[in-house]
């Protein structure tokens, strides 16, 4: 899923100072999972904002709402007939949710609440790591299911770099080498025989650095 | 046993302190109570293992967002005792009873009186 995390409540209230109908709006599904954009996440920063607002004295109008998902035409209409109510969004769902909730709705400015992080897992309770970075053209199948575009540091296709020690990456002790990983696994799986190919030159234009990317299925389109 | 207890404070029953949130707290600061504080089974007593240390973060988290809204973080407190502790009941009541009046009465609590003043 996508991980996202909290800003700090200052950054927000500097935000949203000039706005004196905000809605705070949450999104159902990652965000809420992370538990930086959900429902309760929703509820507790409208009631931050309500009181701080209410302490300086000033009146604000700050509603709550959380979609279904802000990354979907079908759930933003939901929004259309109360939109006006509004003199600024602050969306919690991740950087895709604030963007598409603001080309829907052109003339409300819509602020981001969160700051979107990564695609990861859950690895416990209040952590959560990098797994992926979509790029475009998944090699797992190769790599013993450990990615190497997003754990290793450097992104190397072929085994581990120099700087590889006792199973850490030389960026941080604390960080695992992804090839260390990879071929722990290997062995594991019996297939280290599979090390020994070496890996073609990725093609890194499905990856970001071809440019803003699109995935058009005509056979789900109607 | 009879204990004195400060008289204006009202108890909110919980099946477990694991129930309490985050916004239950800011709800009752938002409606200008002056203080909250939880009373939960002793840390590694509790039924369901988990509930009063998850009830303690939820209050220290409150005490960050109230801290950062100018309201005071110290008007959130996290007390343990096991339900034959009366008396530490009732110290625990009077000490919160203490704290907050030597605070005074919250920034939201006068600021909903300014409101209402002006309405
Ligand atoms: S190889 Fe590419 S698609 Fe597969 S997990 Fe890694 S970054 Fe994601
Ligand atoms: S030590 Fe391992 S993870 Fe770190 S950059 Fe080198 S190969 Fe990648």
């Amino acid at each position: 899923m996508i991980i996202a995390d909290k800003k700090p409540i200052q950054e927000i209230i500097d935000q949203v100072s000039n706005y004196e109908r905000i809605l705070v709006l949450g999104c159902n599904e990652c965000v809420t999972v992370c538990e930086a954009g959900g429902k309760k996440e929703v509820e507790i920063l409208a009631s931050v904002l309500r009181m701080h607002f209410l302490k300086e004295g000033q009146e604000r109008k700050i509603d709550e709402r959380t979609l279904e998902r802000q990354c979907d035409h079908e759930y933003l209409e939901e929004i259309r007939d109360v939109i006006d109510q509004y003199d600024a969004v602050l969306s919690l769902a991740c950087g895709v949710g604030v963007q598409f909730t603001a080309e829907k709705y052109l003339t409300t400015p819509v602020l981001p609440g969160v700051n979107t992080c990564f695609l990861g897992a859950n690895e416990q309770r209040g952590m959560w790591t990098e797994r992926c970075q979509a790029c475009g053209e998944c090699v797992l199948g190769k790599t013993a299911g450990i990615c190497p575009i997003s754990r290793c540091a450097k992104r190397v296709m072929n085994g581990p770099c120099g700087g590889s020690t006792n199973g850490k990456c030389e960026i941080n002790s604390e960080v695992d080498c992804a090839w260390q990983l990879i071929i722990d696994r290997l062995k594991a799986l019996g297939r280290m025989e599979d090390y020994e190919i070496v890996a073609p030159i990725k093609d890194w234009s499905t990856e970001r650095a071809g440019g803003p990317r699109k995935v058009v299925r005509e056979d789900v389109q109607v | 046993m009879r204990l004195k207890c400060p008289a204006d404070f009202r108890i909110i029953r919980l099946p477990c302190t694991g129930k309490i949130d985050v916004i239950h707290m800011l709800r009752a600061f938002e409606r200008g109570a002056d203080g909250v504080y939880v009373v939960g089974c002793m840390e590694g007593d509790c039924h369901f293992n988990t509930g009063n240390f998850r009830a303690r973060k939820r209050v220290e988290q409150t005490a960050r967002l109230l801290d950062a809204v100018g309201v005071g973080g110290e008007r959130v407190q996290m007390y343990n005792l096991s339900s034959g502790e009366g008396p530490l009941f009732a110290k625990y009541a009077n000490e919160m009873d203490q704290r907050i009046r030597e605070l005074g009465p919250s920034p939201i609590r006068e600021a909903i009186r300014k409101r209402k003043l002006a309405a």
